[in-house]
Parts: structure tokens; sequence; C-alpha cells
């Protein structure tokens, strides 16, 4: 036996966080003839609660947001090809004129706007900033939400059923455990407006109670003669089923819908599927969950940029600024890190189809909450366009080491990674000008 | 592209539907009626092979004092191979004409031949190989960047062309990556948006050294071996030389003979021109050829041990769900190595480095045999036996192998090349979305990951299960199994081989016939569907045992 549960997220560990009562309640409701020992003293160790976790939300523009339209404007010039700008509540600092409301609440946050990367790939360079790491053979880093869960030891908040780690509209490049391991995987959702997705039963009441007796029978005859503690030493095939059922009858779903908010709360965010998903972002942070990502899909302008930077800027505006103004009215924004984050910049320079194309040599970044210095600009890029090393670089993996030391996470620790050589957690230098 | 293949799924719905009334009549395989395998031919050389490496597995035990479990029974073994082969279960037509093999022959080597000569192996085993050649980095499993060199060594291991041309060609060809699918291998390292605009020779030097070598030369790359003193951190840039004069040009991949590499060594304050030497065993290295020839023919040579002990390591992984050594590309130069694997190399190299020849041998061997559980429940298997292969160890299915065994499971007729193609389509699309949800390991495809809450929510609840398993007659194993069942137990049986590939124990038997006792029609459809849910959410369903 195992003494003592791993703790890590959305993983079966993670009974550790629910309650003794709940999870002992819950088996009885589901009528679990298999609770295990280990699940038991799971329940116990789940007595002891924690403070308020902290917690990270990723805002990802995936496809490479225009630092120019947005957070870098250099209006007047030549890069900026008629993108026009304007004040934000920081004083000095000018933002595109698609992102009014959010210049409102340029206080709260800082924009870095000196980013660089050597990677201009979609795949390469999502990895690399989802990561802090540029792709290598043969290992697979893990996302930043990844690592917070890894590394912090488990949702403060008691009584959690969610998943811990989850990427509403995952697009493309979702966040993944990596290295370690498919159990920090972020879990999926679509658009909270719909279902969310394999919670509901396919088969309901007394059917489904008789599949799990099934179930029972056939694990029973599976066990014989094969390994001992086959389930908490190998495969934690019933304890993950256990926990899935959990989550299946729990109220915490309610985080995901969206429905339930105010309309006037809705409103603020945008009828949009990734305003919804900031919305539901903040219902699952207060909920309890460590690390929430949702995707906005579109900025990949190579034809006509001004047109198609302005229709996704329509939908970021009202969805940032309300998620802003969502997490300080209910005091989570000093415990919420929230970052704003794109793959790489576009060109200051349009090609011939009036695009701009791909630009690591200098993007913009939002990153807010959680106790940093807000109302500030890092980094100054070429109003020229020409130079590739903007003033007052940061690297990718800078913006990571600065999140986890906020988070209180020791970033010179080594993990081991499967293929046998220590990586630290982060490779960056924290941004001394926000902390 | 997605709104096409939702349209021609839903098209290959209608076209079963049209094709319902001889589907509502469609016989459940209830007994040997079909015609049988043909038999292995004997093969005295590989019998000879393969009893040297019992020798040793049966050596080793005894100096461990392990006992080895009884010998796994043949739908055990058909499983086994039909997982590691074809990515899914086989199927209740294909369990039949196993069946009716006729006694005296060896129902696994009778399976054995039977797929390897379908084209459902090679593109399956194309698959695996391609993640340890090329990753997964151009996009997650089955698609597109990929498609054209998958394809390419698909078409190579069904001719059963010798393993060591197919390494030479991924290693030393020259030309468009359209019309040489095999220039993928070098163009997948090729640098976008940065300064350099050709292959990465760091990246090939380490997908080389590890893919077909087992050895982490990347290790070396920044400084020499901490952990021991066998590489030197010049050992990892003299292979990168090699592929230094690879450049991308109008023609594709192209040597340019005037092209140096240079890096700058640990401790050094200038760079330094790097010459292209073998970082062991250089005598085998030719004269003659471009850079990457020479390489491609040292890597390959027939005395190249490490060479064939890796492609052992990655043929055993793809059989057994785990690496002989482990991890698979972190193999000693110099030993100790395990029992079986120094065999198994030189008859690889002796056999011409024939890949099927290989596939036999473990296959046949005395560990791919054992079960997976000891015959006394009172002694249950240890982890000490199952460390030494004298238990086969449970090892979890990767989820392609999850989703089309639920999606085989779900039809009765093999789905293989002759399936119709409206219906592979529908296989494909499933596939890919069930992989996407439930997490794809990508090339870490043997870390022996415990499951997972969303997998099992997946599995439980998800589109793929409720679309294949809940009552339909006219597209579910489940549905047909109720209405054309000459008995409940008939029922049951076929169920349990159509989807765990066995058949149910007693105390199975009696608690589902219990289930089935006295249904009709609707009632029994969904008893049926009930049956088929818990079935393939057990740990049994998604583990290689």
């Amino acid at each position: 036996m195992n003494p003592t549960p791993p703790s890590d997220c959305g993983s079966p560990g993670h009974l550790a966080s629910w309650s003794r009562r709940r999870v002992l309640r819950g088996s009885a409701l589901a009528g679990l003839a298999w609770l295990t020992p280990v699940a038991r003293q799971l329940a116990r160790a789940a007595e002891k609660s924690g403070a308020r976790p902290k917690s990270l939300i990723v805002l990802w523009m995936e496809g490479g947001i225009s630092q120019i339209e947005s957070f870098d404007p250099h209006p007047g010039s030549a890069i900026a090809h008629g993108a026009k700008a304007i004040a934000t509540a920081a004083k000095g600092i000018q933002f595109g004129e698609g992102l009014p409301r959010v210049a409102e609440l340029a206080r709260d946050f800082a924009v870095i706007r000196s980013v660089t990367s050597k990677e201009g790939d979609h795949s390469r360079a999502t990895y690399n900033v989802k990561t802090g790491f540029r792709p290598f053979p043969n290992l697979v880093h893990p996302s930043i939400g990844s690592i917070v869960c890894h590394e912090l030891d488990g949702p403060g908040e008691p009584s959690l059923d969610l998943p811990a780690h989850l990427s509403i509209l995952p697009g493309g490049f979702p966040a993944r455990g990596g290295y370690l391991g498919a159990r920090y995987d972020a879990f999926q959702t679509e658009d909270p407006a719909g279902p969310i997705p394999d919670v509901r039963a396919i088969a309901k009441g007394e059917r489904q109670q008789g599949r799990l007796d099934s179930l029972t029978v056939l694990e029973r005859s599976f066990a014989a003669g094969r390994l001992a503690d086959l389930d908490s030493e190998r495969t934690l095939h019933r304890t993950s089923i256990e926990r899935a059922l959990r989550l299946m009858s729990s109220a915490q779903l309610a985080a995901f819908d969206v429905g339930e908010a105010p309309k006037a709360e809705r409103e603020a965010y945008g009828d949009t599927p990734f305003g919804r998903g900031c919305l539901a972002a903040l219902r699952l942070v207060e909920a309890g969950a460590r690390c929430v990502e949702v995707t906005l899909p579109g900025w990949d302008t190579h034809i006509d940029n001004a047109t198609g930077q302005a229709k996704q800027l329509a939908t970021l505006d009202p969805a940032l600024a309300a998620l802003i103004r969502g997490l300080k009215e209910r005091g989570l924004y000093d415990d919420t890190l929230l970052l704003v984050a794109t793959e790489f910049g576009r060109t200051p320079k349009l090609n011939l189809t009036e695009g701009r194309d791909h630009w690591p040599h200098g993007f913009s970044v939002l990153l807010g909450g959680g106790g940093l210095r807000g109302g500030l600009a890092v980094g100054e890029t070429d109003p020229s366009g020409e130079k590739r090393t903007p003033a007052r670089e940061v690297r990718v993996e800078d913006i990571h080491a600065t999140i986890l030391r906020q988070l209180g996470i020791n970033t010179s620790e080594e993990l081991t990674t499967p293929i046998g050589r220590p990586i630290r957690i982060s490779e960056g230098r924290v941004i001394q000008e926000l902390v | 592209m997605p709104v096409l293949l939702r349209a021609l799924v839903r098209l290959s719905a209608l076209a079963l539907v049209v094709a319902a009334a001889a589907g509502l009549l469609w016989r459940h395989f209830d007994g040997p009626k079909l015609a049988p395998l043909p038999p292995p031919k004997p093969d005295a050389a590989l019998d000879a092979a393969v009893a040297k490496v019992d020798a040793t597995f049966r050596d080793s035990w005894r100096e461990a004092g392990l006992d080895p479990t009884p010998e796994a029974d043949p739908l055990t073994l058909a499983r086994r191979l039909s997982l590691a082969l074809t990515g899914a279960a086989p199927s209740l037509e294909e369990i039949r004409r196993l069946e009716a093999l006729p006694p005296g022959t060896d129902p696994a080597s009778a399976w054995l031949e039977h797929l390897l000569s379908d084209r459902r192996s090679a593109d399956y085993l194309a698959e695996r190989f391609a993640r340890a050649f090329v990753g997964v980095e151009t996009g997650p499993f089955l698609v597109y960047r990929r498609r054209r060199l998958v394809h390419w060594l698909a078409d190579q291991i069904e001719a059963n062309r010798p393993y060591d041309a197919l390494v030479r060609d991924l290693v030393a060809a020259e030309g468009l990556w359209t019309t040489r699918p095999e220039t993928n291998f070098v163009t997948v390292s090729v640098e976008q948006g940065g300064g350099n605009n050709g292959p990465d020779e760091t990246q090939l030097a380490a997908r080389t050294s590890r893919a077909f070598l087992g050895i982490r030369l990347d290790c070396v790359q920044c400084h020499d071996d901490l952990f021991g003193d066998r590489w030197k951190q010049a050992d990892f840039h003299q292979v990168a030389a090699f592929f230094a004069q690879a450049e991308m040009t109008l023609t594709g991949v192209r040597e340019n003979r005037g092209k140096d590499y240079e890096t700058r060594y640990l401790g050094q304050s200038a760079t330094a021109v790097v010459p292209p030497a073998a970082p062991y065993a250089s005598e085998l290295l030719p004269e003659q050829g471009h850079r990457r020839e020479r390489l491609a023919r040292w890597i390959t040579h027939p005395e190249n041990a490490p060479f064939a002990r890796a492609t052992v390591n990655r043929a055993w992984a793809i059989l057994f769900g785990k690496p002989l050594v482990d991890p698979i590309d972190d193999l000693p130069l110099e030993g100790p190595f395990p029992p079986g694997l120094e065999i198994l190399a030189q008859e690889f190299a002796a056999s011409g480095h024939d890949f099927r020849h290989l596939v036999r041998m473990i296959a046949k061997s005395e560990p791919f045999r054992r079960s997976s559980r000891s015959a006394d429940p009172g002694k249950p298997v240890t982890p000490e036996q199952e460390a030494a292969w004298a238990a086969f160890p449970l090892t979890p299915l990767r989820p392609e192998q999850v989703a089309g065994s639920v999606i085989q499971a779900s039809s009765l007729p093999t789905l293989d090349g002759g399936t119709h193609i409206l219906h592979k389509l529908r296989r494909f699309g499933e596939t890919r979305e069930f992989v996407k949800r439930s997490g794809d390991p990508g090339e870490e495809e043997f870390a022996g990951e415990a499951g997972t809450i969303p997998q099992r929510l997946l599995l439980m609840n998800g589109k793929l299960v409720r679309e294949r398993i809940e009552p339909n007659p006219v597209m579910n194993a489940s549905t047909r199994l109720a209405r054309c069942s000459p008995s409940d137990k008939a029922a049951v049986r076929a169920a349990f081989l159509a989807t765990l590939t066995r058949e149910p124990e007693e105390a199975e038997l009696a608690h589902f016939t219990g289930t089935l006792a006295n249904t009709r029609k609707e009632a029994r459809d969904r008893a049926l569907a009930d049956l088929c849910w818990a079935l393939v959410n057990t740990t049994e369903f998604s583990w290689n045992r």
C-alpha cells in the first residue's frame, strides 16, 4: 500500500482535495461497491484544508496577435500603416484604438512590448510560449498551467470536484502535461454555451447503476492472479472512474454554466464563444480551479491585416475588460495571475496583400493580477521596424519565470524528465520591473 | 475539409442504411463456418533462433528464482498481436477463423502470418516508426504533413524491404519531399522563421542517434557526459556535421559539399569547424559518398551492433507495450544487456535486417507467450516477475488502440483494407477525435501512464462509445447480437469475444445472462448495450494483457 497519496491536478491523487464527507457521500450516492482503502485514506487527507489557492488564467491569442494594432502601437509611423492609438488609464501608455475598454483598466496590468523568441512557425512557437522551452527532440515540456498544477500542492479549496487545469476552446495546441504526464493535460471544453463534453452519463438511473454493478463483476475477475494493488500501483482505473463519477454528479459543474450568470454580466463579456469562455474562466477560478486557458483563434492575418485584427480586437476588448473587472469585484485579482499571450507578433511591414506575417522579434504580452505591478510598459520596439532586437529585450522564458516566482514556485528546482535529464522548471529571469 | 469529411460521414451512414436489409440479417459468426486462416509455413531457422532466445530467458529466471506464469491462451496472444500490429483488437470474424484452424496448427503463428500479410499492419507500424523518426511535431496522430512519409514507410514495410535499406534512404535521400517522401526525415527539421532556413543538423543528429542507435548523443550537445565519461561533446557535433551539407533547394534536399559545420565547444572562446566523424566503431565508416551517405552506411553496417539492438528494443516495445531496455532510446554501448537482447540483435543482423523475422522471433519467444496472471489467485503475479519478463507486463494501450478497439468491437466483420472507403473515413474521423480528446502521448508512447479522468469520462460517456454501442440495428454489434443470437449465452459469449477477445468466466456468464433473461425487443437491445458498455469500460479493455 502507498500511505501517502500523490498530489497533482485532475488525477485521482486529488481525491485529497475533496472533503471526506463529500467523498463518502458521493460514493454512497453512486452506490460504488469498490470504495478502496486508498480512497478512504485520501478522504482523510482531504480534511486538511489550505488557504485560498493562487490561480492562473491564460488568454491565448491563437495565430499571432499584431502588437501594433493592440498593445504596442506606433501611431503616425510608417509601420503603423494607418493604425491609430488611444490613450489609456496608465500615464504615457497608448494602446491600439480597438481596445478602448481594456485601455481604461491599463493601471491593473503591465504590457511587455519586447518579447522575443526564435520560433516563427505556429506549432513550434506555440510550444515555445506555452512551455517556456523550444521544441526538443524526444522530450515534451509541460505547459505553464501544468507546471503550476504540479508544483502547487493541489488546489487549496477543499471541495474541488472539477479538474484543476482546464482549456476552454482548446484550439490547435491545448496545454499539455508533457513529461509530467497526461494527468496534467488541461481538461478540454468547448463554448460554454453548450454542454460540457462527456460528463453526462449515456444511461440514466437504474440502467447506469446496473452498468456500474456489471463493471464490478468484470473488475473482480480481471484482478484475480494479477498484480496485488493493481489499481493503486498501476492502472488507477477504478480510482479515476470514481473521480469521474464525482465530477459527473458535482454541483460545481454549474461553474461552467455561464447561463446562470446575470444577464448584464454576460453581456459585458460580449456575445462570443471567447467572451463566454472568459466568464467561465472567472467562475471556475472562483470555484477553485488552478489554471484556466481560453483560446481566441483567428489572429493569423496574412491578408488584410487591419480588418482582421480589428474584428478580433472587437471580441477581445469587452471580454478581457469584463474579466479583469470581474476578478477585481470578486476579490480574486490579487490571487489570480492573468496572462494574455500569443505565439508571436506580426511584421512591422505589410506584405503585398496588406497582411502582416510572423514576427518573433519583439511582440507584446499582457501580464497582470497576482500582486504584480500594473500600469507600466516594459521594453520598446523599433518604430522603424528594422531592428530585430528591441530595447529591454524580454525572452519568452522570462515571462514564465516571473509567473512562477509570483506564484511562489522555485524556478531553479530541477525536475527529472523521462529522458533522464534534469531540467530546471524555468530557465528565465524574473522581470524585475513587475515584482 | 472537416465539412467535407462530415458530409462524407453522413453519406456513409446513408449508404449503410440502404444496405440495412442485408444488415439486419447479418449473421454474427456464431459458429466455425468461415474459412480458417492459412496455416503457417514451417521455418527451422526461426525455430532455432527462438530456442536460443528462450534458453537465455529460462536461465535468467532460474538464476533469479522466479517462476514464469503459464502460457497465455491463443486468444490472448491473438489480441496482443492485433493490438501491436494493427492498433485494434481482433474482430469476431477473425476470431471465428482462428477457431476454425485444424488441430495441430499453432494458432499464434497462423495469426501472426495473417496479420503480417495484411496492409493494416504496414499502415500501423509505419505510424509507430514515424513517431520515432520524425515525432509528432507537425501535427497530432494521423495528420498530414507527415502523410507522405508514413505512406512511404508503409509501402516499405508491406514489401518487407530490409530495415537497413529503409534507414539508409531516410538518412541519405536527396530530392523533393513530394516525390521522394523519405526526404521528410530531413525536412522535418527545417527551421522556419528563424535565421537559418536549412535543415537543423543538431535536431537530426539527436533523432538519428536516438531512433537508429538507441543512444542519447544529444545529452552531450552542450557539455561532456556528466554521468560517465563515454561520450564527449565532440561526439555529438561530429555526428551533426554529417548533416551540415544538406540544403533546401528548388529541387528539394541536396548536398552542398562546400558547406562546413561550426560550433563553439564549452570553455572555448571561438567557434571551430567540426569535421564529421563516427562516435564509435569508426573503422565501419566508408570513405566514399556524400556525408549523409557515409553516415547512413555506417549506421546500418551489419557490424554496427547498436543499430540492431536499438531496432530489437523498438520492435519489443511495439509488441509488449514496453521496451526490453527502458527508456527505449538509452541503451548502453558496451552492456550489460538484458537476456535476449544480444541474441535477437545478432539474429536480426544475420537475417539481413529482416524486420518480419525480428517480429516473428519476439512473438514466438517464451516471454511473449507468458500469461499476465498467475495460475494461483492466492499467489498473484509480482512486480519482479513482470520486470524479468516471466509474466507478460500490463501496459496501458495507446488512445488510438482504444478507439480502434471500440470501433472494431462494434463491427463484427473485420475492418480492413477491403472495408468500404466511407466506413474507413468514419473510422478515421472518430479515431482522430478520440485521440485528441484522450490526449496523445506523442513520442512518449511507452511511458506507461496510468489512466486519467478525461479518458474515463470519454469511455464512459463520450460520443464514440455512445454512437458505437447504444442500440442501432444497422450499425452496431450490440444490437445485432441482441437480435441474432440463438440464446442469451451465445449473445454474452459473442460480446465478450468481440470486445475483450476472450470467453466469459462462469461468474461473468451467470451475471450477464441474468441481465438478459426474459428481455425482448428494445429492452433486450438496451441490455446488450449495457453489457458492451461495461466491457469497454473495464481495465482489461484499456490495458494490454
